[in-house]
């Protein structure tokens, strides 16, 4: 093995800076969040203990976990479904004969995606304003009393699911492109012959086909909708009353505005338990209707 | 022209959809020309009376944008070079060059990808405290610089490249790292671009990190700054919308520019992470 030493050249300056800046503090963010570390070890490191599970019983004490956890399942819940339709929806149109003006219509449906969220965030704060906002105006003149989208509790999460949509959907909308594509023409030819009409196509050739790509669709959307963290940061500061309060937000809180740095690690990997176990759920549930 | 319902309806859902789409960044644009307490009326307007530039004025003059808009430059420049060097390089080994536990490795890395970057903050943030990095431009850079993503991304790519190519150069008698600069970096062009693009947008809307490593207010990123800005200037929504568009803006043009390669380069992503 000759080449052996140049290979490790290459591959080990990117392997050390992963290995000293990611898998590193995810060992030691698992070791931290069994002390109690805080502001007193921030100033000195002789006040950190070991506290084994105490994190964790306290956690599972604590209402705003189990707020923070309901928000971002209802954030997931609702969210995740509501883009996978949009995008869905975006690229059946897209991927119509009929269609005109392709590249323009895929570009501007695409734009929301690449622009940065806390901008955006800001523009739909102002949209969603209770007085002055375009959409209370538009529901205004469809006859529907103003609704106060970010300071009503029972608002507050709808209106930043509504924002996330329009905010991703064109990401999943590009992967559903791909896929439709690469559905063979002639599964849609046999199907006409044998007279199915469009939505019988949609229903026994389309969906079929598109089944791995909503897999890892889904996936993919879910892994990034759990980590809520800048719509509420920006648009609501976790409020009204705690209603948008994300897992991550409250790690935030807990460790960078109140230095409780064990005890937010503690939060961390509930969200990565969380997420992993959601993920497994999904391929076995997958992998389960494959099989039958 | 024969009018075909089918196409009609089609074409017209595309177009509302594309005009909610758009809707809210034309507005942006829009409310940034306006007079100051212009937009906070009933019912909003839509263009501006006597459209001005004053929004921006104040943004550059006494807001110090230009301050944030050059940090954010620097930091998602600086970052697409450097995610440049490590991931093509590292990549290129795990697609065409034999050692020994190569699978291994790479399998390992992939696996790695099932974990939120956020649960390495709060350590990360300790570690980089510890070797004084925390409020400096290179604790922002520090975990961009090398990324599974990118490392998988340029090695899919990397696998295309014809061994004969690569063993020629060998018995030519060039060394590795010649191979790599005059064969491979040539031949990698396009994905190069894709990985510049997603890196350099990637930073530069990024949020969450800047705002936990930077506390420095003149080492501020744009987002970091328009989030502190609009927790100030909550009625000011002109002024914010100017700030939005400043933001904005640079990343929309570069992804118009850069558009192809930046759609494929999210379909090679979706399909390996």
């Amino acid at each position: 093995m000759k080449l052996n030493w140049a290979a490790w050249a290459f591959i080990t300056p990117a392997l050390l800076v992963i290995a000293v800046f990611f898998l590193l503090p995810v060992l030691a963010g698992l070791a931290l969040s069994f002390t109690d570390f805080d502001i007193y070890a921030l100033a000195d490191l002789r006040n950190l203990r070991f506290v084994g599970f105490a994190n964790y019983i306290e956690l599972v004490r604590t209402p705003l976990l189990w707020t923070a956890l309901g928000n971002t399942l209802y954030f997931v819940g609702v969210g995740m479904p509501l883009s996978i339709a949009a995008s869905l929806g975006a690229a059946l149109l897209l991927s119509s004969r009929l269609a005109r003006f392709k590249p323009f219509f895929r570009t501007a449906l695409f734009a929301p995606v690449v622009t940065t969220l806390v901008a955006v965030a800001v523009i739909w704060r102002y949209l969603l304003h209770t007085r002055y906002g375009l959409l209370n105006y538009g529901l205004e003149e469809l006859g529907f009393g103003p609704i106060d989208w970010l300071g009503d509790p029972r608002w507050a999460m709808p209106a930043i699911i509504l924002f996330a949509v329009w905010k991703n959907f064109g990401y999943n909308m590009i992967i559903f492109l791909a896929g439709l594509q690469n559905i063979p023409e002639e599964l849609y030819e046999a199907a006409r012959i044998d007279g199915a009409s469009s939505w019988q196509q949609f229903r026994h050739v389309t969906m079929p086909s598109l089944a791995p790509v909503i897999l890892l669709v889904s996936v993919l959307t879910m892994a990034g909708y759990f980590q809520l963290f800048a719509e509420p940061y920006v648009m609501t500061q976790g409020g009204p009353q705690q209603s948008t309060v994300s897992v991550l937000y409250f790690m935030y809180e807990e460790g960078f505005k109140w230095w409780n740095l064990g005890f937010a690690s503690a939060i961390a990997f509930i969200l990565f338990l969380l997420m992993f176990t959601v993920t497994m759920m999904q391929l076995y549930v997958a992998r389960h209707r494959e099989a039958t | 022209m024969k009018l075909n319902p089918a196409a009609i309806a089609i074409n017209s859902a595309l177009a509302v959809a594309a005009a909610l789409a758009l809707f809210p960044l034309v507005w942006m644009l829009s409310v940034s020309f306006m007079t100051p307490g212009e937009a906070s009326a009933f019912p909003p307007p839509l263009l501006p009376q006597e459209p001005t530039l004053a929004n921006y004025r104040e943004l550059f003059a006494r807001e110090g944008i230009g301050r944030y808009f050059f940090n954010s430059l620097l930091l998602a420049s600086c970052a697409t070079l450097l995610a440049l060097t490590f991931n093509v390089i590292a990549g290129y080994a795990f697609a065409k060059l034999r050692f020994e536990g190569r699978e291994r490795i790479f399998g390992a890395l992939l696996g790695a990808i099932v974990i939120p970057t956020q649960v390495a903050m709060l350590p990360l943030f300790l570690l980089l405290k510890s070797i004084g990095l925390v409020n400096t431009y290179a604790g922002v850079l520090v975990p961009v610089l090398a990324t599974i993503f990118g490392i998988a991304l340029v090695r899919q790519y990397a696998l295309s490249i014809p061994d004969e190519m690569l063993e020629a150069a060998r018995i030519d008698g060039a060394s590795e790292l010649r191979i790599f600069v005059s064969i491979v970096v040539p031949t990698l062009r396009p994905i190069l671009v894709t990985l510049a693009t997603f890196t350099f947008l990637g930073t530069w809307n990024d949020f969450m990190w800047p705002l936990i490593v930077l506390s420095d207010e003149s080492l501020y990123t744009l987002p970091v700054a328009l989030a502190s800005l609009s927790r100030e200037h909550v009625q000011d929504n002109e002024l914010m919308m100017a700030g939005s568009v400043v933001t904005i803006l640079p990343v929309l043009l570069l992804f118009l520019v850069l558009q192809r390669q930046y759609l494929s380069g999210l379909l090679v992503g979706s399909v390996k992470g």
